[in-house]
């Protein structure tokens, strides 16, 4: 199939940037979505230009480390997969496709479609774990923990960090991110012991790095790639009104 | 302010302010609808005059005034913090919003807000400022209240202020649609079993509200 | 010889590590405050080393090759991770998971290396249990177990399909926390280029900053590798992009002896190639094995068929299936460890029975197990699975069954190390998939999220403690001496060829092409003439490397194809060691299987009369053969045996 792709370049974090159109041709619907930038960066090679600078890694879709919204939707069109998973039998032959970075204050832009996502990195350090050492610990089956529970956690475990939430919000607000950890650890007895100081650290450091607030528009919810509940928010909102009161 | 604090208390407030707004609406729908049942506007006197002299009501009314400066105020904002996290925005905007009207809150809002100074001028200032409502008088006997009823009849007998009401009270209805299951959510009510009611009672609610307030116009304004 | 000395402590077996520990050098509280740790790499040996040793007191500085420490390669692991906890009372002990791992990895494995790798499994799983890893449980709270290739008890701790995930976020929120306490600095998006060595003691690294194009120099008392393994030297592979092998060919090119370079996984569980743009290799979960089962047609016609696209396999009957793995293995079936699984289905697809339209697969059928189990059992264990194949191969593995083929995914060999994870480099450690590890020839299932946490949290903890016991009196390394002046214009050196070259090759063609000698010579099956042919042939792809390359942009700044180029280069020189290892190890083990050594039921026969060590290359220098070291490896408390998956 042939297509039409509008890219956002920027040389770097405070150069201006601008679109650009590159056609590409002959691409299988069969490849993925970062084969398709694969083969572009290829012509662009050839010709002697600078490839475009994007973010991927596992290209299984656990690393977290592909971003791109892809006309209008950040890892693009297909539903709870990350922009490496996406197969290119998802659009049609001769399509525009408008790529453009993950856009939100916290998250600048480093070079074309590449952002700095350190940001969700401080707000883990703030507090997105269990104070203990290694070493000394009780037995694994000692405490045991409710499988429903268990289940739940997991389900908020499984985030990825990619910053998809922050992409699609309107507000670019980082809670999605900021509740599946909260709600992870909340809901087991290992995390409950410092569960008022975690949620407390967590929200301020997200505040302080410059996130919107959440407007519940759940567009979050829509757009991640792990199916990450806004329950969660629920959770770390309720979790936080109750270390605000006690 | 209200900046410093963190954006979950912000919006834990602005869910209370909300929701204390929305059972307002329900009083208010109430009394306005009593127009509709009695032609001689006894009734929707007498419990207007009550609200406007009752000591327990008019000191509610300060706590309903300062609710709606609370729920503006940090609506506004929250939407500035809002736009300041995103400097530059998307060429091809999102549609991923499960609501539609979650979008458009602030502006809702500010509409709302321009509806509610304009039906302050028309009423709350005539009868709490300028003292300018005629009295009450039913069978011939004065009855020593102010005839709020007629203030209303009178108004909602122009086509343009029907319009406009309509138009108002619609927006109103949207932005209630979002607002309601959003408070809940906001305090952290969110259950497997009871969200789909509460967001089935949010729509119910907001269809009640906004039904109920567009009839009486119509109402009027048809059977003059 | 002298210089292989393996340090493996006195006493019985299972007192080894125990009395290691009761006897090593210790550094007291005040004066770990006073010596830096280099860490390279944050997966799981990584991160959970740089954590446990910043707990400790001493100065740790952090580096990753992502923009999070959250994202190293460990993340991608699927299907859970071992320890000896005996749970569901079937049997398992400490001494059997050592036991299994040895015969498993076909007796090419230091014993007390796995012996002490047993014995902290159930730590780890205590550790990651206090730390919130979410692990599959029970309806009455406890922890689920599952069973994995090569075991006959279950043993398998996991957290649905993301167990290696799980473990890296509970190690990376053990850095976080010490990163927040201010005693680790975390240096992302930073590539580690050279060791510098001091005195010939490892003092500091260069690594390029992959945003600034900048080369940086920092110094330590002691500097670890845990940088993964080096798989994509065959381009395509399970691996992340990123993933390679330059920090371990630095410290190789340094000093440090290369173990067991020849040994690599492969994985028979992967999505099959689907065309030559393909960018790299997705793995299914080999607990997929527990339920489904493994077949081809019995009729090369039918195979054929399929082949063009002319018939479905939803419509052989089941008496022309071909379940090759439970007629060939009876006793473990679909259950047998990963080498025996790929060969055999290689095997079949030489034969002309493969599937797909490159006849290159085979079917992986959950048909039985959803009769057996319901549609909903199957979705709950695999769902995350299936979604994900179906999302590549746009069929839906509920109907129609999975098409799988081995792929490359893990390299057991690595640079030598002793028994306290140093290499041959006084003060340069090295830990998880980047050493010559415990897992001899081959690695079963569920082993390497054990062995990189075994070394990160247990290990080297202490190791490198009773290491820098004695440096306490060095001062702060300082980066301005000459050593890391010549390091870092090494470096620069290379930099400069790789702009100077100006060919008009792209560095992915040699790397596919690199991969293709690779896969074809030293791939599943070996035999010398194709070993010495793809020695002869990387040397001249290296030669036309270096004089055709082109590598576009500028020298400062971003430049991924200068990082491409930097890794390829390396892998040119990798992959010819790779194949003089298979070369002189005339027997076949584990994943290395020479056609030539082979029983008359073609299964792998071991030479263990000539062959049992561990071959531990030096470097000589550009242009001069390596020198080969042998480790010899003693079994005292293991039956050396045929490795035997036909019955218990």
């Amino acid at each position: 199939m042939d297509l039409k792709l509008k890219i956002w370049r920027q040389a770097g974090p405070d150069a201006e940037g601008k679109f650009v159109h590159y056609p590409v041709h002959n691409i299988s619907k069969d490849a993925s979505f970062l084969e398709m930038m694969d083969i572009l960066n290829e012509e662009l090679v050839a010709n002697g230009e600078e490839p475009v600078a994007f973010d991927h890694d596992c290209r299984e879709g656990i690393c977290g480390m592909c971003s791109l919204y892809i006309n209008g939707h950040p890892h693009g069109p297909d539903d709870s997969i990350t922009t490496c998973q996406l197969h290119m039998r998802k659009f049609k032959d001769g399509e525009t496709i408008v790529i453009e970075p993950w856009r939100a204050k916290p998250f600048p832009i480093i070079k074309d479609l590449m952002v700095d996502r350190t940001a969700f990195d401080e707000i883990i350090q703030a507090g997105g774990y269990v104070s203990i050492n290694t070493g000394g610990v009780p037995d694994a089956n000692a405490i045991p923990i409710k499988k429903e529970n268990a289940d739940l956690a997991m389900d908020a475990a499984a985030c990825i960090g990619c910053g998809a939430c922050v992409a699609a919000c309107k507000n670019a607000s980082a809670m999605l991110f900021v509740s599946a950890k909260v709600s992870q650890f909340a809901l087991l007895p290992q995390g409950r012991v410092e569960a008022k100081r975690r949620v407390e650290n967590m929200v301020a450091k997200m505040d302080e790095l410059g996130f919107g607030n959440c407007t519940n528009t759940y567009a979050c919810e829509a757009e991640c790639p792990k199916d990450i509940s806004i329950a969660n928010i629920a959770r770390m909102n309720r979790e936080f009104l109750m270390a605000k009161i006690c | 302010m209200s900046v410093m604090y963190s954006s979950i208390t912000k919006k834990i407030w602005m869910s209370l302010m909300g929701l204390f707004l929305m059972i307002f609406l329900v009083v208010h729908l109430g009394i306005n609808l009593l127009l509709l049942f009695d032609p001689t506007r006894e009734l929707f006197n007498e419990v207007a005059h009550f609200m406007g002299t009752n000591p327990v009501i008019q000191m509610f009314q300060w706590v309903l005034f300062a609710g709606f400066v609370i729920h503006m105020f940090l609506g506004v904002v929250l939407q500035i913090q809002n736009w300041i996290a995103r400097p530059k925005g998307y060429k091809v905007k999102a549609s991923s919003e499960e609501s539609v009207f979650s979008r458009y809150m602030i502006h809702t809002g500010i509409i709302i807000f321009v509806f509610l100074i304009i039906h302050f001028a028309n009423f709350f200032f005539k009868a709490k400022v300028f003292h300018s409502i005629p009295e009450f008088v039913l069978d011939g006997t004065p009855t020593g209240m102010e005839d709020m009823g007629i203030l209303v009849m009178k108004l909602f007998e122009l086509p343009e202020y029907v319009i406009g009401y309509i138009i108002a009270l619609l927006v109103l209805g949207f932005h209630l649609d979002h607002a309601f299951q959003s408070a809940f959510q906001s305090l952290g009510i969110n259950h497997r079993k009871y969200t789909p009611f509460i967001k089935g009672f949010g729509h119910f609610y907001t269809i009640v509200i906004t039904a109920g307030y567009i009839i009486i116009p119509l109402f009027i304004y048809f059977s003059k | 010889m002298t210089k292989l000395d393996s340090k493996i402590p006195e006493g019985p077996l299972a007192e080894k590590w125990t009395n290691y520990k009761a006897h090593q050098n210790l550094v007291n509280p005040a004066n770990k405050r006073k010596i830096d740790i280099i860490v390279v790499g944050t997966g799981l040996a990584g991160g959970a080393a740089a954590a446990s040793l910043s707990e400790l007191g001493f100065n740790v500085k952090v580096f990753c090759i992502q923009d999070s420490p959250r994202r190293a390669h460990s993340i991608a692991a699927q299907g859970g991770i071992n320890a000896a906890k005996n749970y569901p009372n079937d049997g398992d002990s400490i001494y059997r998971l050592f036991y299994d791992t040895v015969k498993g990895g076909d007796y090419r494995a230091r014993e007390a290396n796995v012996y002490r790798l047993a014995e902290v499994s159930n730590n780890i799983i205590d550790q990651c249990v206090a730390q919130g890893v979410p692990f599959a449980r029970e309806y009455g709270g406890l922890l689920d177990n599952r069973s994995f290739g090569g075991a006959l008890v279950s043993r398998t701790f996991y957290a649905r399909g993301q167990t290696g995930q799980q473990l890296l976020l509970g190690a990376y929120s053990a850095l976080s926390k010490e990163i927040n306490k201010g005693s680790v600095e975390m240096y992302t998006r930073r590539e580690m280029l050279d060791v510098v060595k001091i005195d010939d003691k490892a003092r500091g690294i260069i690594v390029r900053n992959l945003v600034t194009g900048k080369l940086e120099r920092y110094g330590a008392h002691a500097v670890l590798i845990a940088t993964g393994g080096y798989g994509n030297v065959f381009f395509l592979s399970t691996n992340a992009m990123t993933s390679n092998g330059s920090a371990a060919w630095k410290a190789y090119k340094r000093g440090a002896y290369f173990g067991d370079p020849s040994f690599v996984q492969i994985h028979p569980t992967c999505i099959p190639v689907h065309g030559d743009y393909q960018s790299k290799l997705t793995l299914m979960s080999e607990s997929l094995r527990n339920d489904g089962r493994i077949w081809v047609p019995k009729k090369k016609e039918d195979a054929q068929m399929i082949q063009k696209g002319k018939l479905s396999p939803v419509n052989i009957p089941e008496e022309d299936r071909d379940y090759y793995l439970e007629r060939r293995y009876p006793a473990f079936g679909n259950l047998v460890p990963r080498d025996v699984a790929s060969r055999a289905a290689k095997e079949r697809c030489d034969e002309g029975y493969g599937v797909g339209n490159t006849g290159l697969a085979v079917y992986l059928d959950f048909k039985d197990a959803i009769k057996r189990l319901g549609r909903n059992v199957i979705e709950a264990r695999y769902g995350n699975l299936f979604q994900m194949y179906e999302k590549i191969v746009d069929e839906n593995p509920y109907e129609t069954p999975m098409m799988i083929y081995p792929a490359i995914h893990y390299s057991m060999g690595g640079i030598w190390v002793d028994y306290e994870l140093q290499s041959t480099i006084p003060g340069l450690f090295v830990g998880g998939e980047a050493n010559f590890s415990d897992h001899g020839a081959n690695r079963l299932g569920a082993s390497a999220l054990m062995q990189g946490l075994s070394d990160g949290y247990f290990v080297l903890p202490y190791t490198m403690q009773n290491y820098l016991a004695d440096q306490i009196n060095v001062p702060h390394i300082s980066t301005d001496t000459p050593e890391f002046s010549e390091t870092e214009k090494d470096v620069q050196d290379t930099i400069d060829r790789l702009f100077a070259v100006k060919g008009n090759k792209s560095v992915d063609t040699f790397h596919k092409k690199l991969g293709l000698i690779m896969w074809d010579y030293v791939g599943m099956a070996r035999n010398k003439e194709g070993l010495e042919k793809a020695i002869m042939e990387i040397k001249a792809l290296r030669k036309e490397f270096w004089e055709n390359v082109s590598v576009p942009g500028d020298k400062t700044g971003m430049n991924v194809e200068l990082e491409k180029a930097l890794r390829v280069a390396d892998f040119l020189e990798l992959g010819e060691l790779m194949a003089r290892d298979a070369l002189n190890r005339n027997e076949s083990c584990g994943g290395h299987f020479r056609e030539e050594y082979k029983t008359e039921e073609g299964e792998a026969m071991r030479n263990d009369e000539e062959y049992m060590y561990v071959s531990a290359w030096e470097y000589k220098g550009e242009d001069q053969e390596p020198v080969l070291h042998k480790e010899p490896l003693v079994y005292e408390n293991i039956e050396v045996k045929q490795r035997n998956y036909k019955t218990a």
